[in-house]
């Protein structure tokens, strides 16, 4: 936040987007400004284009694998690792949550709580979701048949628009918990705590490319995540219900899995958007002798 | 050891008369057949001979409407507020009186689909039977299978490929009852006859009226069908092709869909592996059902060390298989089920051949009428080959060479799709250090094209998603 306090000119972020693990500026050069009460300046953003969702989808596709292959007990503890960041930082998101949504700092406290309380509830779940989800099958035959979850693969997650950081937290982490990488559209008009959790995930031994993170235009970035052929599955959550159908058929092409479900961030979350994001693979082991 | 048997198979023929073919059936709705509203009709062909079997109702957009409407009745007053127990009761009904009408749904089904007795006597009729055995157990057990509180989804509309046309109806029917739903089920225009007979099945069993509504027609009928506003649930089996124009048509409805695509999977033989029996597995993945199947194992990928031996095995098996009248109960290869179909195998052969791949089928007579297409074997196939890459659909196998495990596994997922794949090892660790490594929803180890009630199946990628079959089959019919 621009502030002076003692004189002191304070230090002005540049928030950047979030790629492979770096810190980039959009290609293209723009940015647009982000506003808080009063239409106060609070910084610009970057404006992510075409390209830059593209390169972010290659970053993801690069990282799928290593993450995914990383044990659940790793990911679970890395996952934990982002709570603990977060917890350190909790006073900035607080602040940064507070401007971004117009709400006061104890309700904004509260938001980033909840945030770092989901990050600890996700961590739980990698070494735990394949025997939820999973389980051998009694088939009628010499065979040991079981079916074990697998993440999707690369997923695409428009961020909810009015809850910049809760529910930014809440669509994120099931889908990395789960072992998917994840390409993010943050709040389009909240952008800037979506950037500062960008920081945190960078420091939390998160393999780079397993979280990006885009800010601008959701009407841009949106279509060339549905349409893109080597995105596996899209959460559509923070796109207007009016709009989700365009992406759907986009969606299509390569027969994306599609999912979209507003709730309470507030409310405890459930397995739902886990499952939403992992196939089903069963195999057949022969038994004899 | 010769190549040549020394004998001939005397004819071993199914007797026909054991099923009553009508000369026309109509529409399955509301519990009662009734013509199209339009009084259209289509034939149905016997693929093995080219003779028409039967004049069918060729059902329109009232038709639909009309079925839609008996389902959400059905729905609403008798089988939604209905205790599981009791739904469980009607569906092991269906189970018992298919397993006792068998003989005559499986020789049914090989008029219309041209499939062998031999395995629509012993696979898709029994699996059918047991499909609804299985589920009926589950309609009184759903608060237990993990999905939260047990809701049905509504209206299910289900359309169906011809090449199982019998097991995919019980696939789609058993899992939807269960959890409570009502079904409008659309048979592939090519084979209608054992979904109207199931039909029948559902009138013996006293079901209540609409709870499962069967109307036959082709393309225009299905794209009616899921259209139709009142479904609140489209399940598909078909081509990935179809099945885009499906999440086209249906994108901002919010209707829950569930999509069985196609698939181009790879049947991988380590050297390792017992020969004997990878030849087996690689005919049964490619030739069981003339290759009619979206998990096929339709690229064979041998381990460069053994692939001289294994081909050189593969040929002599492909040169003792029967070719010839689905009805014979030595008969190993049955027709071809369309015009359209044989007319996609040979042009997608032919381009095999323009491309450089080897084509070679055993000396196989063909019968004069019918549609028919002999074993066919492409060799020295490369990866960017059109019969590598795409879905073929018929008794026709590519094979390519690996020389270590990571190239099979990059070879293997080098497709769009993801339904299954096969492995043929004698190492238990090698099974599952592949299996963990196919982007594939089916992992066949040892054995291949098995299906069970209990085991799930569905694909990765532009296979599809959800799954058929076991727990998660049942997700794809509640309002989880």
């Amino acid at each position: 936040m621009p502030s002076s306090e003692n004189g002191r000119l304070a230090v002005r972020k540049t928030y950047k987007l979030f790629i492979g693990g770096a810190f980039p500026r959009s290609e293209s050069g723009r940015v647009y400004p982000v506003l808080g009460r009063g239409g106060a300046l609070l910084g610009n953003a970057a404006q992510a284009s075409r390209k830059d969702a593209r390169d972010a989808v290659s970053a993801a596709r690069a990282a799928a694998g290593t993450w995914s292959g990383a044990t659940a007990y790793n990911r679970g503890q890395v996952l934990y690792r982002v709570a603990e960041m977060l917890e350190g930082r909790a006073a900035q998101f607080t602040a940064e949550v507070a401007a971004a949504e117009n709400i006061r700092e104890p309700k904004a406290g509260q938001q980033v709580d909840a945030a770092i309380d989901r990050w600890v509830w996700y961590a739980g779940w990698p070494d735990k979701v394949a025997q939820v989800a999973g389980g051998a099958n009694p088939v009628a035959g010499p065979y040991f048949n079981f079916s074990v979850p697998e993440p999707t693969g690369v997923v695409a997650v428009i961020a909810p628009q009015e809850s910049s950081l809760l529910g930014l937290v809440s669509v994120v982490a099931p889908v990395i918990a789960t072992g998917n990488a994840a390409v993010v559209v943050a709040s389009q008009d909240r952008p800037l705590p979506a950037i500062s959790l960008a920081e945190v995930l960078a420091t939390s031994d998160l393999p780079r490319g397993v979280v990006n993170l885009l800010t601008g235009s959701t009407a841009e970035l949106a279509p060339v995540l549905a349409g893109h052929m080597d995105v596996n599955a899209i959460d559509v959550t923070g796109v207007a219900g009016a709009d989700r159908a365009e992406l759907e058929r986009l969606a299509a092409d390569n027969v994306k899995r599609v999912f979209a479900a507003e709730q309470d961030w507030a409310a405890p979350p459930t397995t739902q958007r886990m499952l939403a994001f992992l196939e089903t693979k069963t195999v057949w082991h022969p038994m004899g002798t | 050891m010769t190549d040549t048997v020394p004998w001939d198979y005397a004819p071993a023929p199914q007797e026909r008369g054991i099923v009553t073919i009508a000369p026309s059936y109509g529409l399955f709705v509301g519990g009662e057949f009734a013509a199209a509203a339009d009084g259209r009709t289509f034939a149905t062909v016997n693929p093995a001979t080219e003779e028409p079997l039967a004049e069918v109702a060729l059902a329109g957009e009232a038709d639909v409407d009309r079925a839609v409407r008996a389902a959400r009745a059905a729905y609403e007053k008798v089988w939604g507020p209905m205790p599981g127990a009791q739904r469980a009761k009607y569906i092991y009904r269906i189970a018992r009186l298919i397993a006792e009408r068998a003989r005559e749904f499986a020789v049914l089904e090989s008029l219309d689909n041209g499939k062998p007795i031999k395995e629509s006597r012993d696979v898709d009729v029994p699996l059918a039977s047991a499909h609804f055995f299985y589920h009926a157990g589950w309609a009184d057990k759903l608060e237990y299978a993990g999905f939260g509180p047990a809701r049905p989804v509504g209206v299910a509309g289900q359309v169906i490929p011809w090449n199982f046309p019998l097991l995919m109806a019980a696939w789609k029917l058993a899992p939807a009852l269960a959890a409570g739903n009502t079904c409008v089920l659309k048979p592939a225009e090519t084979t209608p006859l054992t979904a109207l007979l199931l039909a029948e099945v559902c009138q013996q069993a006293e079901l209540p009226a609409g709870v499962v509504n069967i109307i036959t027609g082709a393309g225009e009928t299905g794209a009616a069908l899921v259209a139709h506003p009142g479904v609140d649930k489209i399940a598909f089996t078909g081509s990935t092709e179809v099945g885009k124009q499906i999440l086209r048509s249906a994108a901002g409805t919010g209707k829950k869909l569930t999509m069985e695509l196609g698939g181009k999977a790879a049947n991988i033989v380590f050297e390792d592996a017992p020969l004997e029996g990878a030849v087996e597995g690689i005919v049964n993945g490619i030739f069981f059902n003339q290759g009619h199947v979206c998990c096929a194992g339709s690229r064979l990928l041998v381990q460069e060390s053994v692939a001289d031996i294994l081909l050189d095995r593969l040929r002599r098996r492909l040169g003792t298989l029967r070719l010839g009248d689905p009805l014979d109960k030595n008969t190993d290869i049955g027709a071809i089920n369309s015009r359209q179909q044989l007319d996609k195998i040979r042009e997608l052969s032919a381009a095999g051949e323009t491309e450089g791949a080897e084509r070679w089928s055993p000396a196989c007579e063909l019968p004069d009428r019918g549609y028919w297409f002999p074993p066919t074997l492409f060799t020295g196939v490369s990866q960017s080959s059109r019969i590598a890459r795409e879905e073929i659909f018929g008794p026709v196998l590519s094979v390519l060479t690996f020389r270590t495990p990571e190239e099979a596994v990059a070879k293997a997922n080098n497709t769009p799709y993801g339904l299954s794949a096969g492995v043929w090892t004698e190492k238990g660790s090698r099974i599952l250090w592949l299996a963990q490594r196919m982007r594939a929803g089916v992992v066949w180890a040892n054995t291949y094209n098995r299906f069970d009630p209990a085991s799930p199946f569905g694909g990765y990628r532009e296979s599809g998603f959800g799954r058929e079959g076991g727990r998660h089959g049942l997700r794809a019919y509640l309002d989880a």
